[in-house]
């Protein structure tokens, strides 16, 4: 998830980021995250419709991030997975609260709200989507 | 009658030892932790705040009593450690749950009870019909000066209690605050740590608005301390509520069920909250639950709750909260806690 100055371009992008909300064909019933106006398999032939993940998949495939960009030095090593919800949208997010040897492909997650990033001097707080492991207290 | 539709709370998974906190300043940590009844203390991860922790609490009580979340018509947060000195946090919780944009909002502070505060303004809205359902959170992520005793402390948690009149799981049968003007404890603008008055927060402080809310709660209602089967005070340690509770003659059996800070420690504004929920998450239908609490500056809120026979099982309990953990040191701490400057 960039980093984006743009207040306004952060602010439309409140509804997939907080609560991932997006769209999806009714044509080919294929789930887009995050939303796109245009199915690219059915063309002139697609039905758009406004949908909201449930927040739970499972990990597509991730990596572990130990060069970070600016701005995230403090989280080193941090997890950025893709994220196959149970819809079928594969998207890119942190895992947080994972313990690096439990990482494994296919581990089932669920959504999280928390901060991803601030405005430096006193600027914005970008907060959205994050995934953890769905064990214990989350089952 | 208003009451409580649905609860949800929420405790970061990472936690420090007392005796990890006392070894760095030189101090006796047995003494320590045995004079404050306080074993470890909750610490949010770098990506979590107030914000965070009231919108997952949020989405538990709303996991928990199923409403739609268009259905709620006020949301209060209470904190003293709003991420924002000017935008409320309510604004971004209403948002992330799903409940704008035809509600009223706004964010609450009183140091310790600013959430038992939300949940009173609630339930007037409710009861006046202004609202259907109104959400209130007590949640902090507070902050104690590196070498303070309040750094033995100072925890982050959270919950969140969803008050209207249909399907009430338990009903708020009355409340009663005391409330004074007392300097016990502080933080003044743009202060990253609070102030307070050492021993003066104990008497004057403490005692004096707890003992007042909940005398004041049974001279209004007629119950008396038999009446309870649960009481819940606030605790800024392990050792102040049973103090209370050995003073009015309360059996510790009913007290330690929604005691939670020798585990977790003092979440402030999550304080009474989270005790309430650990107690809404083990009682039974018909039994009466007393909780007070306390915020300094000063104030206390005390409460009779009584629950009703829709009282279901939580599916995320305050004790897998508190069960799930993992420690830091103390140099992962105050990395946590971005005290580090750089």
């Amino acid at each position: 998830m960039p980093h984006r100055k743009s207040l306004a371009s952060v602010w439309r992008r409140i509804p997939q980021r907080y609560r991932m909300e997006s769209t999806m064909c009714e044509t080919c019933g294929t789930y887009f995250f995050p939303p796109r106006n245009f199915c690219p398999t059915c063309r002139r032939k697609s039905k758009i419709k406004h949908y909201a993940a449930k927040g739970t998949g499972k990990v597509y495939s991730y990596t572990v991030i130990h060069v970070p960009q600016e701005g995230f030095e403090l989280e080193i090593p941090y997890v950025l997975a893709v994220v196959e919800l149970d819809e079928g949208a594969k998207l890119t997010a942190q895992l947080c609260d994972v313990d690096l040897e439990d990482l494994k492909i296919g581990m089932p997650v669920e959504v999280t709200f928390r901060r991803i990033s601030e405005g430096k001097g006193g600027g914005i707080i970008h907060y959205a989507y994050k995934f953890t492991p769905i064990s214990g207290q989350n089952k | 009658m208003a009451g409580i539709v649905g609860y949800g709370a929420y405790i970061p998974r990472y936690r420090i030892k007392v005796e990890e906190i006392a070894h760095v300043w030189g101090k006796d940590a047995r003494a320590i932790s045995g004079g404050l009844g306080v074993k470890e203390k909750s610490v949010p991860s770098l990506d979590e705040d107030t914000i965070t922790i009231s919108t997952q609490a949020a989405r538990n009580a709303l996991e928990y009593c199923g409403i739609d979340p268009q259905k709620i018509g006020a949301v209060y947060v209470g904190s003293e450690s709003h991420p924002y000195a000017v935008k409320p946090s309510a604004t971004v919780v209403a948002e992330a749950i799903g409940a704008t944009p035809e509600l009223m909002a706004a964010d609450y502070e009183f140091a310790c009870k600013a959430g038992t505060a939300a949940m009173q303004t609630c339930m007037a809205f409710v009861d006046s019909g202004m609202v259907d359902y109104g959400l209130a959170i007590g949640t902090d992520t507070s902050q104690g000066r590196p070498g303070d005793p309040l750094e033995y402390t100072t925890a982050a948690g959270g919950a969140a209690y969803i008050i209207g009149k249909k399907d009430t799981v338990a009903d708020i049968e009355a409340t009663y605050s005391f409330t004074t003007d007392t300097p016990d404890f502080w933080r003044r603008e743009g202060e990253p740590y609070p102030s307070h008055g050492a021993r003066f927060t104990g008497e004057p402080g403490y005692f004096r608005h707890v003992r007042g809310a909940t005398e004041g709660l049974l001279e209004k209602t007629g119950y008396k301390f038999d009446d309870f089967d649960y009481v819940v005070f606030h605790q800024p340690n392990g050792k102040f509520p049973m103090r209370m509770a050995k003073k009015f003659g309360i059996p510790k059996e009913k007290i330690e069920v929604g005691l939670l800070t020798p585990m977790i420690g003092n979440t402030y504004s999550g304080s009474t909250p989270l005790g309430l929920a650990a107690v809404l998450d083990v009682a039974r239908p018909g039994q009466l639950i007393l909780a007070t609490s306390f915020g300094s500056g000063a104030g206390g809120d005390s409460f009779a709750i009584k629950v009703t026979d829709k009282i279901h099982k939580n599916p995320r309990p305050v004790k897998d909260y508190v069960e799930r953990r993992s420690y830091l040191t103390y140099g992962e701490y105050i990395k946590h806690r971005k005290k580090i400057r750089m």
